[in-house]
């Protein structure tokens, strides 16, 4: 199973990274020489295995339903490139 | 699943024959809470923009979700409502797609194993009948933030106050079969979330939007192909959009093509469905557990407890209601829809004549309400003061119809309806002397009608609303008949 | 205590004393390491300097001691993995995405050093988003390793991705820095810059505030010139975080205490599978001495089995692009960081601002991890591998019911020229063989160093050890530390005329 350019392109789509027509073939060679190499887990017998949910033997903690954080419209904008009158600006989406 | 078997198939009519309508939904509702599913931020709706956003949701660098208990009992506590089973182990697992809306890339919902299992809704439909929609399952999500695009040409304006907002994604078995169906499922669904405070379902605000899943096919043959209706957003619209889209289907077939399968968006303006404007290609969310979050882990004792804390839910109420009260079917079910309207009710049947109270909420405190555009929960007359002018027809101190005016009174100007009562004089009058006073007074004004009457009996009516006259419609009408009826002789009509 | 002819050339635990008795003063110890900052730039260690905040820091420090309210690292000058979030203080992972990201607030860890009197000497380069093993993916372009072979002028890689960390405190720049290690990126570059580098178990630090890479496999560590310097730092930087559900209840214990305990009686077990073909001979040498020098210290040596270990690499080359894939795609030029310019549409706006913002590994294993969950191959890659993981966590679990720890070299070859081994990432990736183990079980392991190579570049030795059990880790590498008794120097090339 390795990677084709067509498949690169979808990738690169799925994972919103521009990919110029000329990087899309060393790219399929890249990840193919990953994928090859990687795919020496297909020998593992790993019947009856389950996946590894987390390294952390513990319940998952709550919070309490209180009101603690917001009221930061100035901090969160603070660091964004484009924005007006406390929103987030981007081209305009099309629904 | 098939249909319950009493239900009468509700076939359409189409050029070539008869075409059944299959409708499953999936309702997603913004549970009460005060802060959002991962973060503490609030939940009220509103707000200036971004100013109830953590950093949390709003997807900064290095910043990590932590749940909210309460937003987990609301999901329990809701499956318990929907008869569903409580999964005491499930999983939270990211949904990978890009948008504007959603900061971090990734929305946290669950996907094989979700919080609740298969649960019910039963239905209540007009002719009395009762159809069971089977529910597939439930499980908690973040809402996404909002979009405005009229701000400023070519672009868009967001705002992550509604992202991470819990959501209760709520998936119905694709049991439905018309409108009026889907409009009843998403009715007695919003009353049972309602009852359990698990949200307010106020599809306007938006905090309850359904997407409605329609799909045609011959009476017997296996399902069509559905397509999607997104974001609905209220009972009415629900219905029109399936009446349309059921009929585009079949229009579609029955001209010899196929359904695509699709997303559409229905326009109210138009009364049409349309395809959405494509997103983005095929969806792969790509789904895989968060590994920020581990499983989450609901003991027995928990469930047992938010379940000792259930209030009565609609259906187990309406059943009390014809019981004890002995009224139909669909006056408890007309009752029970609303747990304010049934708590309404019920004060008034501690002292009053269960049916009359029945006709007293439904033809007179209902109706001014929908004249008003007000709901029961903000009924200027309370149950109390309903209760007590019942009291006072029952003991004869007013009339039904001064009742009535006693009731306009109290619910533009207040007060309480004994004091309205003495205030201006309406206690009816039952006095004998006084109406038999009223009485000759009548008959002394009227001799020829009081000659006419004894040829056309029917005219005693006429006398009667003479003297209610004369008393300025305070006389107690049963005396009134019964005096009349003496005093001229009747047989005791009127 | 006489000073050194530096106060720089102190000790972690040295320069405590000596602020604490007043021999010298934070605001003088503090100006040092600005100096020796501000004379290192060819190792291009530091991404940004902090020298006003750093003196201010330090006159608060000087101010705590005149009044006895010293916390336990008043007036330590630290340098920071720029992975780190701090508040007001340009953060950008080693990335040109993060543009001049301002954090308005502070990681748990860091707020605990600051908490402690900790002062802030600067921001350490790194590979960019920590995916790297020579620090040669930063934006800000690589770091030189202050070593450099015998007889030669070629410039070194620190290891990665803590590069500059590793850089900075083998320079001694720093009295100790912070560091994250995802597949080795603590421990293997303080092993080719001969420092002491540890990762906790997993859970032991928070995670909230550090950029997140690989959300199962991150973990913060304290990088030192010695195990003592290491527990010092370690005790601040622990604890439990209501913000970091994955933070542990753990208790922390004084790691100071009982290091000096050696390791009579204890059993240290040595892989087989930790031999290498193709390897310098010199690392199974290093190796084999390290089991002697226990054995001469009273520990029981027993070998140990770990079947699955050379399908660790594998697996965290799955594992750690798949969570890298999403927890990436926040960097879309929306709310803060690189935004391409005149975007045609959201999708332009998204995938230009993150080819232009992304470098090349970067977007490797973005799109490996991307294509790993994808419809149809999340069963085969991803899953699988999280199987598989859990094979590795068994054959730990087993291991240490006959050992309490495990000794092993901690990299298969000592620091290499730049640009040696880009062209093949997959070459880059062996490097981490012997660490990576460690962070997909979420053990706690810590490197030492313990010997040169053949042309004069340090070798480190690993200890792993049993989750939670950060203290026998550390009271075993101090052994090894003692044993070894490490004390070459690099010759200081790089510093300004």
């Amino acid at each position: 199973m390795s990677v084709d350019n067509k498949t690169v392109r979808h990738i690169a789509r799925l994972a919103r990274i521009a990919l110029a027509e000329e990087q899309v073939e060393p790219m399929a060679n890249e990840l193919n020489n990953i994928l090859d190499w990687v795919r020496q887990l297909e020998e593992v017998d790993v019947a009856g295995v389950p996946p590894l949910t987390s390294v952390v033997e513990q319940r998952l903690k709550m919070r309490d339903d209180l009101v603690t954080e917001g009221d930061q419209a100035d901090a969160l904008m603070a660091n964004a490139p484009e924005a007006e009158d406390h929103f987030f600006v981007v081209p305009r989406v099309v629904e | 699943m098939s249909a319950s078997p009493e239900r009468a198939p509700r076939l359409i009519r189409g050029a070539s024959g008869e075409w059944e309508v299959v409708i499953g939904m999936e309702v997603h509702a913004q549970v009460l809470s005060k802060a959002k599913l991962f973060s503490g931020a609030s939940t009220t709706f509103g707000a200036e923009p971004n100013s109830q956003v953590s950093f949390v949701d709003a997807a900064m660098p290095g910043m990590l979700p932590v749940i909210n208990r309460r937003c987990v009992e609301q999901a329990v506590r809701t499956g318990l409502g929907l008869k569903a089973r409580i999964n005491h182990v499930s999983v939270f697992d990211r949904k990978n797609y890009f948008y504007p809306d959603l900061p971090a890339g990734y929305q946290i919902s669950q996907y094989k194993t979700p919080i609740v299992g298969e649960g019910e809704v039963l239905l209540d439909l007009a002719q009395g009948q009762t159809v069971r929609v089977g529910i597939e399952r439930l499980h908690l999500e973040q809402d996404a933030g909002k979009s405005l695009h009229d701000q400023r040409p070519g672009h868009s304006y967001v705002d992550l106050n509604r992202a991470g907002v819990a959501l209760m994604e709520i998936v119905s078995r694709p049991d439905m079969r018309s409108s009026e169906e889907a409009a009843a499922f998403l009715k007695k669904l919003r009353a049972i979330l309602r009852y359990l405070g698990t949200c307010d379902g106020n599809m306007e605000e938006g905090s309850m939007r359904a997407d409605v899943n329609v799909s045609v096919r011959r009476p017997g043959a296996p399902l069509g192909t559905r397509c999607e209706i997104k974001n609905v957003n209220s009972v009415r619209f629900v219905v029109q959009a399936v009446e349309y889209e059921a009929r585009r289907q079949i229009e579609v077939l029955e001209a010899g093509g196929s359904i695509a399968q699709e997303t559409r968006l229905y326009d109210p303006r138009a009364g049409e469905t349309r395809p959405m404007r494509s997103k983005e290609e095929a969806h792969d969310y790509r789904y895989f557990p968060d590994p920020d979050l581990l499983p989450l882990v609901i003991e027995e004792s928990w469930v047992a407890e938010i379940a000792a804390s259930l209030p009565e839910l609609p259906d187990d109420k309406k059943a009390r209601f014809m019981r004890d009260y002995g009224i139909s079917g669909y006056d408890s079910g007309v009752l029970v829809a609303e747990r304010e309207l049934a708590a309404y009710y019920e004060e008034l049947a501690k002292s009053a004549d269960a049916k009359l109270a029945v006709n007293w909420l439904n033809n007179e405190i209902l109706g001014r309400l929908n004249r008003d555009g007000r709901g029961i929960a903000d009924c200027p007359v309370s149950a109390a003061a309903s209760s007590a002018i019942l009291g006072l027809i029952a003991d004869g101190t007013i009339s039904g119809k001064i009742a009535k005016d006693v009731l306009d009174i109290a619910w533009s100007e207040g007060g309480d309806p004994a004091t309205i009562v003495n205030a201006r004089g309406l206690a009816q009058v039952t006095n004998s002397a006084a109406i038999e006073n009223a009485i000759e007074a009548v008959i002394a004004a009227n001799p020829g009608k009081v000659e006419e009457l004894k040829l056309k009996p029917k005219l005693a009516g006429w006398f009667v609303g003479q003297v209610m006259k004369q008393t300025g419609g305070k006389a107690n009408p049963q005396v009134v008949n019964a005096l009349l009826s003496a005093r001229l002789g009747l047989s005791g009509e009127g | 205590m006489p000073l050194p002819s530096s106060p720089t050339d102190l000790t972690l635990s040295e320069a405590r004393d000596a602020l604490r008795t007043r021999a010298i003063s934070s605001v003088e110890l503090t100006g040092a390491f600005v100096e020796a900052l501000a004379g290192a730039r060819a190792l291009n260690a530091f991404v940004t300097e902090t020298p006003e905040r750093a003196l201010e820091m330090a006159a608060a420090s000087d101010a705590r001691f005149a009044e006895g309210s010293a916390r336990p690292l008043e007036g330590v000058p630290l340098a920071i993995k720029d992975l780190f979030c701090t508040k007001g203080v340009r953060t950008t992972a080693g990335s040109r995405i993060l543009g001049n990201f301002v954090p308005p607030y502070e990681s748990t860890v860091t707020a605990n050093l600051w908490d402690a009197g900790a002062v802030l000497l600067g921001k350490t380069n790194m590979d960019e988003f920590a995916m790297g093993s020579s620090n040669e993916t930063s934006y800000f372009k690589p770091v030189a390793n202050p070593w450099r072979a015998r007889n030669s002028n070629r410039t070194l890689v620190p290891g990665g991705s803590s590069g500059g960390s590793a850089a900075a405190v083998a320079a001694h720049l720093c009295l100790g820095a912070m560091g994250t290690d995802t597949g080795g990126s603590i421990r293997q570059p303080a092993a080719l810059t001969g420092i002491v580098g540890m990762k906790p178990t997993y859970g032991r630090c928070s995670r909230w505030g550090i950029v997140a890479f690989a959300s199962s496999l991150d973990q913060a560590g304290p990088m030192a010139r010695t195990v003592r310097d290491a527990a010092i730092l370690l005790k601040v930087m622990a604890g439990v975080d209501a913000k970091d559900p994955t933070s542990a209840d753990a208790p922390i214990p004084d790691y100071e205490e009982g290091l000096e305990g050696g390791v009579k009686g204890l059993r240290i077990g040595v892989p087989l599978q930790y031999r290498i073909d193709g390897a310098p001979p010199e690392i199974d040498a290093l190796w084999a001495k390290g089991v002697d020098w226990m054995r001469a210290e009273g520990a029981e040596i027993v070998e140990v089995s770990l079947p699955h270990t050379k399908y660790a690499l594998p697996v965290y080359y799955i594992v750690a692009p798949a969570e890298a894939s999403s927890n990436l795609a926040r960097y879309d030029g929306v709310r803060f960081g690189h935004r391409a310019a005149e975007p045609r549409d959201v999708t332009d706006l998204y995938e230009r601002s993150r080819a232009e913002g992304f470098g090349a590994e970067v977007r490797r294993r973005v799109l490996i991890g991307t294509y790993v969950l994808s419809a149809g191959y999340y069963d085969a890659y991803y899953v699988r591998a999280q199987k598989v993981r859990t094979l590795i966590a068994r054959d730990f679990a087993q291991a240490f019911e006959r050992c309490d720890v495990l000794l092993t070299p901690t990299t298969p070859a000592a620091a290499f020229a730049l640009g040696e081994k880009t062209a093949d990432p997959v070459s880059m990736y062996l490097n981490d063989v012997f660490t990576v183990t460690a962070n997909l079980a979420g053990l706690p392991a810590i490197s030492v160093p313990a010997g040169l190579s053949e042309n004069g570049l340090p070798l480190g030795l690993q200890i792993v050890g049993k989750a939670f059990d950060e203290q026998t880790v550390l009271r075993v590498g101090r052994s090894l530390e003692r044993a070894a008794g490490f004390s070459a120097k690099p010759g200081a090339w790089w510093k300004a005329a």
